[in-house]
């Protein structure tokens, strides 16, 4: 293998996993874009996710793609359950009040899955097999269809944000609260609807986390929260291209250091990114400026 | 009232001197016809399936001898004590042993445990094997120290975590191994100890080796794998907990990886963690191969109603055979059972042990009295662990 193609090897390994990042990130940024909330439970739902389709594909031996469909789905459900039961009642709170109900909603989760699924990690079938050589570069299905995938939902995300009417209320609320709801914007159901989304790409990411990793555990969803939501600010809170950016580059970013052969120093320099980030440039790369208002 | 209970504490004293009294004559009765050998074994308490395991390994090994004669026309008399797997009971089962008089022991099972006994057993140069204790702290004083002295009055059936590396290493030689990879989790003992013995062999047989670590708990290991594809390495060595090593051998399958895959004695098992095409070929070593030895297995199981489930009943066994082969000896100088003479007999004896085969493989020791012995070699073939040789 040639050097030139062993750099491409690993920036294929970076986007991959970055694609993941960046599905996740795509999440934190819809709901902190609407409420203003960082919702830390995120990466439990992609947890449940991934224990659905386990059980979809071993207990119920159905097809990849009914479990796929059903992850979907499930996650889905559970982010707008969340938020009807943990969060609607909190929306006149103090924002920390939320905050602190989301890291609860998350030990929940994981706490509550290792009660029910068991301490021990769950081993995945693989789904997608098998690959393609393109020149010195051996390219796995996985990896192209996690590539693929996640480029392809933040295009229907942004062409959902920026054309529908859904979409249209969904920058109105996050443009101004009170302002949307006196030109008639339903509130609740835009942010029911916000949830859904950001929960429907963590089902999405979820499948795609286990078709990359064929494990699901209780904890796996925390330490992947925790880098979505740093590539979420390393790309600007709040703003869809800037989560792909950041996941796409913490995922570069890993693969890279890694290469060199600094592994154990992963984690450390993506979280190095976040505090140089919060010092030079606290909006992230693609965040709007917020002004305070008075 | 209270000149009662001075006469009664007095008559209580003089009993217990009597027990005594009896103890060390039972000590002199040693020398007859029956040789005392002690056993300590955590048969009950959280770990006991391995104290069992081991227990019922040696004492059937014991009874075989016992049947055919013992040695030197003398039967071979157990006394056996639980230790819970804790350290203080294991010191209390030793220190009833020696008053039980016995010659030699055989124990204990958990490495903490031993080492314990291990404390008291070379203060009184008393002749011990472990069967299944691998901590190099149980016959090396210091094992921080290099030129540390070492416990020579202890021995071990088990091979220790390093010499699983340095097996396979000369495993992937005989495979024609000339370019390998190690990829192993650089915050685990065990697998840094297994791995860095592998690629430190490797360099010592002139296979080009490559080392790639990762952090505790990482799930993605593809920019390791990428690596090691670049290097064309044709066997990977893997030593690290299962979870991991599904993951691992998934992802370098999913990039296209052919080569090998190779482990040690924690990769029993695996095939819960890894579909059976991705694992197809893959070797790793082990104490004992179950199924690699019908005559032990059948023998255990009409002994005790159940074959052996895993390395340790073949461990105690083996244990066992080393012990009373030393035994055999001692006696064979004339010397007296329980005797200090005797039991430097016993540990000379053991210490020249030269190619002796038991049931987990062929036993010599070496300087730090750990075996050099054969390593059974398992390979994954359709999802199944088959024996392949002991090497």
């Amino acid at each position: 293998m040639s050097l030139i193609s062993q750099i491409i090897s690993q920036l294929v390994n970076g986007l991959q996993s970055g694609s993941i990042y960046a599905l996740v990130a795509l999440g934190y940024s819809m709901v902190y874009g609407i409420i203003l909330l960082l919702n830390f439970a995120h990466g439990d739902i992609i947890m449940v996710g991934a224990y659905v389709v386990f059980y979809a594909m071993t207990s119920f031996s159905l097809h990849p793609l009914a479990a796929v469909l059903l992850a979907v789905i499930a996650c889905t459900l559970l982010g707008t359950v969340i938020e009807k039961i943990a969060y609607t009642p909190l929306r006149s709170a103090p924002r920390l009040s939320l905050l602190i109900t989301a890291i609860g909603v998350s030990f929940l989760l994981e706490n509550g899955a290792q009660l029910v699924f068991g301490a021990g990690a769950k081993n995945v079938p693989t789904f997608i097999e098998g690959g393609i050589q393109v020149g010195g570069v051996y390219l796995g299905y996985v990896s192209v269809v996690t590539i693929l995938v996640s480029v392809a939902s933040m295009i229907v995300l942004t062409f959902l944000v920026q054309k529908t009417k859904l979409g249209k209320a969904m920058r109105a609320v996050s443009e101004d609260m009170g302002a949307a709801q006196l030109m008639g914007i339903s509130l609740n159901r835009t942010i029911s609807f916000t949830f859904a989304v950001g929960s429907a790409l963590a089902g999405i990411g979820s499948v795609l986390y286990v078709s990359a990793y064929p494990q699901a555990s209780p904890t796996m969803g925390s330490m992947l929260g925790l880098k979505a939501f740093v590539a979420a600010v390393l790309g600007g809170i709040g703003s869809i291209p800037g989560a792909m950016i950041g996941g796409f580059m913490i995922g570069l970013i890993e693969a890279l250091v890694t290469a060199v052969g600094l592994s154990t120093w992963k984690d450390g320099v993506v979280f190095a990114v976040l505090i140089v980030v919060l010092l030079v440039k606290p909006t992230g790369i693609l965040g709007r400026k917020m002004t305070e208002k008075v | 009232m209270k000149k009662f209970l001075c006469f009664a504490l007095a008559g209580a004293m003089a009993l217990s001197l009597a027990a005594c009294g009896n103890g060390s004559g039972g000590q002199g009765a040693a020398g007859g016809d029956t040789i005392r050998v002690g056993i300590i074994a955590n048969t009950s308490g959280d770990s006991s399936q391995y104290g069992l395991a081991v227990s019922q390994g040696a004492k059937l090994y014991i009874k075989q001898l016992n049947e055919e004669g013992g040695i030197n026309g003398k039967q071979i008399e157990i006394k056996e004590y639980d230790d819970k797997g804790a350290t203080a009971d294991a010191v209390n089962a030793y220190e009833r042993l020696k008053s039980d008089g016995v010659t030699a022991v055989i124990g204990a099972v958990l490495t903490n445990t031993t080492v314990a006994v291990a404390d008291k057993t070379y203060e009184d140069n008393m002749p011990q094997i472990t069967a299944s204790a691998t901590a190099a702290s149980v016959t090396v004083l210091d094992p921080t120290d290099p030129s540390s002295g070492i416990r020579t009055n202890v021995f071990r059936a088990c091979f220790i975590d390093p010499f699983q590396g340095e097996k396979m290493a000369e495993y992937a030689q005989k495979l024609g191994a000339t370019k390998c990879a190690v990829l192993y989790d650089s915050g685990n003992d065990y697998a840094k100890g297994v791995g860095d013995a592998f690629a430190a062999k490797c360099a010592e047989l002139g296979i080009d080796c490559t080392v790639e670590g990762y952090a505790t708990g990482d799930k993605d290991f593809k920019a390791q794998l990428t690596n090691i594809q670049a290097f064309g390495a044709e066997y990977i060595m893997c030593p690290n907990y299962l979870e991991d090593v599904g993951l691992i051998v998934t992802q370098a399958r999913q990039q296209g990886i052919t080569a090998g895959f190779l482990g040690g004695d924690g990769w029993s098992g695996v095939s819960a963690y890894a579909s059976a095409e991705d694992l197809e070929g893959s070797y790793f070593c082990s104490g004992y191969a179950l199924g690699s030895n019908k005559g032990f297995e059948d023998a255990y199981a009409a002994e005790y109603g159940e074959a052996p489930k895993q390395m340790f009943e073949a461990l105690g066994y083996d244990a066992a055979l080393l012990m009373c082969d030393a035994i055999k000896g001692a006696e064979e100088q004339g010397l007296e059972a329980g005797t200090d003479e005797y039991k430097q007999a016993i540990i000379d004896t053991m210490k020249a042990t030269d190619g002796l085969q038991g049931v987990t493989g062929s036993f010599t020791f070496d300087d730090q009295n750990n075996p050099i012995k054969t390593a059974s070699i398992l390979q994954l073939q359709g999802g199944q662990e088959v024996f392949v040789e002991n090497f």
